[in-house]
């Protein structure tokens, strides 16, 4: 099996590799998690014609850093009737889920951290980990908000994680691999491959465009809800439940929450990128293609798909809660079974 | 069905329209004013900053009776005739009354403009400036002066000479009327002097 991790063949396998492989993902959160939060400040702020923070550092590119020594100095408050053990556990059960998720993203064809068969799978699953953190603080936080907030993620995590399983089914039955390295490596060739526009394959694949392009719509609406940014944040709508589950936080807890959103979201823009936009292949086939590009390519499309989720928090209004159950379970699930059932069908046929 | 098939295509056609409209104001020219580097033209009859200019104030305390929140205090002499420093006013005739005393607490003021709108000679006016805050309330406390406070004190004097001169050759004005037995007529001058320097 050729390798896919370039610290390996570099190091060999030792403790010092091994600690650069958990390592290097880490970094790269922390950096992207400023790179996110400053581009959320400054899209917002475009979207709204202002300009934003401009004083910290040139235009305010420093402002995420002064934001995170800001939330560094504040005290750290846990609540007399809070549940302590719970209270103080939950923000980095979060963080954790989001950051184990990091551990099967392939970032280009020689670094993916770990090449696991289920990798897919192994994404769902710590990312539901993040509804356990939810939940945990919301309920040992002992404020009604945080609890009321806690239970909505749970029903809107649980609901949407369907529709967005059987979204990436979809493709699991295409490609036939769990492995998100394979996956990728199955879209070479220019963007023509991607599974956006129906993966590898002859003319027939344009009957399988329209079904693939809805379930990344799919996919990516659901990815939203599991995230629980805008329109689906309920879980901590400002103007109905203060700050929801992370109500009773402060200081250094609140900003594990804070960077737990942020890996959240890159963790499903990773996926889309991987499942959807060709992961680290090039859109121009061999132009452009390598290691090192693959890592530019996964990063940029990464990106993009985060800016899409900000663009729309900043666009969309917040969903009803009976509305964003409506939308979970009557339209994105039906629809995507019938894409699944659809795609299935010409997989059958080999159309694809 | 078709009904459910509009909806769901009406709302991710909304949603998209609306990111269409967001994605346009991205591109759009900021709003933002960058305050302490950028400033905005204020318009022409704002109210800020009083100023008074003291050439042209002649006591006459119309603007502390306008003002609603007592911030003005005004003080005056007339000039005496004896005085030897006599000065023209900005309206091109002599000055009469000496303004002894004009403080502003402009802490208190609300720019109401009441002041300005009372004043005859357009002494008093709000200015554009309004970065004038301080971190006691004592330096928004305004005194203008003209005269040092000797100088006051000396036109005071020299009011007060007068008027006891005045005074003095109209009792032997009286006393010969009386002595020539005409009546004598009622004195008015004296008690407006007060007035004015009392205010
Ligand atoms: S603006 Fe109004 S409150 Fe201020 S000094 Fe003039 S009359 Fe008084
Ligand atoms: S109203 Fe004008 S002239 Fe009269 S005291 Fe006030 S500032 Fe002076």
């Amino acid at each position: 099996m050729e390798s896919t991790n370039f610290i390996w063949d570099l190091m060999g396998k030792n403790l010092w590799s091994v600690v650069a492989v958990i390592s290097l993902p880490l970094i790269f959160v922390l950096i992207y998690a400023l790179v996110a939060i400053l581009a959320e400040l400054k899209v917002s702020a475009w979207i709204q014609e202002r300009l934003g923070p401009m004083r910290t550092g040139p235009w305010g590119i420093l402002q995420p850093i002064a934001e995170v020594i800001k939330l560094l100095q504040k005290e750290d408050i846990t609540p007399t009737a809070a549940s302590k053990i719970l209270f103080n556990l939950a923000p980095y059960v979060i963080f954790t889920g989001a950051y184990a998720a990091f551990a099967v993203i392939p970032f280009s064809e020689a670094y993916a951290p770990a090449n696991i068969n289920v990798g897919l799978f192994y994404i769902f699953a710590v990312g539901s980990f993040s509804a356990i953190g939810i939940v945990m603080g919301g309920w040992a936080s002992n404020n009604k908000y945080s609890l009321m907030g806690a239970m909505r993620s749970v029903s809107q995590v649980i609901s949407y994680e369907i529709p967005a399983a059987v979204a990436v089914l979809a493709v699991v039955v295409l490609t036939s691999s769990m492995n998100m390295m394979e996956i990728s490596r199955m879209q070479e060739g220019g963007f023509w491959n991607w599974y956006i526009f129906g993966g590898p394959g002859g003319w027939t694949k344009i009957f399988m465009i329209p079904f693939t392009l809805t379930l990344a719509i799919i996919y990516f609406i659901a990815s939203l809800a599991e995230t629980n940014r805008l329109p689906f944040d309920i879980p901590e709508g400002e103007s109905e439940l203060v700050a929801g589950f992370h109500t009773e936080y402060s200081g250094m807890k609140f900003a594990m929450f804070f960077f737990a959103e942020y890996a959240n979201m890159f963790v499903v823009a990773a996926v889309v990128t991987t499942i959807f936009l060709g992961g680290w292949t090039s859109p121009f086939g061999s132009f452009l293609a390598g290691a090192g590009w693959g890592a530019f390519w996964f990063i940029l499309k990464s990106m993009f798909v985060v800016f899409l989720q900000i663009w729309i928090r900043w666009t969309l209004p917040r969903f009803r809660v009976d509305q964003l159950m409506y939308i979970g379970w009557k339209v994105l699930l039906p629809i995507s079974l019938v894409c699944f059932i659809a795609i299935s069908f010409f997989s059958l046929l080999n159309l694809g | 069905m078709s009904s459910y098939l509009k909806n769901v295509w009406a709302g991710f056609y909304t949603a998209v329209k609306g990111m269409m409209i967001t994605s346009r104001h991205m591109f759009k020219k900021s709003v933002t004013i960058q305050y302490p580097d950028e400033k905005f033209d204020l318009p022409a009859n704002a109210r800020n900053k009083l100023v008074l200019d003291m050439s042209r104030c002649n006591a006459c305390t119309a603007c502390a009776i306008a003002c609603p929140v007592n911030c003005i205090t005004v003080e005056g002499v007339r000039v005496s005739p004896e005085d030897p420093h006599q000065e023209v006013h900005a309206d091109g005739k002599p000055r009469k009354v000496w303004v002894t005393r004009y403080e502003m607490d402009l802490a208190k003021c609300c720019f109401c403009g009441l002041c300005q709108a009372a004043c005859p000679s357009d002494a008093i006016k709000h200015t554009q400036d309004f970065e004038y805050s301080a971190y006691n309330k004592e330096s928004l406390y305004f005194k203008y002066q003209i005269l040092t406070p000797e100088q006051s004190a000396e036109k005071v004097r020299l009011l007060a000479e007068f008027k006891e001169k005045e005074a003095a050759a109209k009792a032997a004005a009286a006393e010969k009327a009386a002595t020539e037995g005409k009546p004598v007529a009622p004195k008015k001058a004296a008690p407006k002097a007060d007035e004015a320097s009392e205010q």
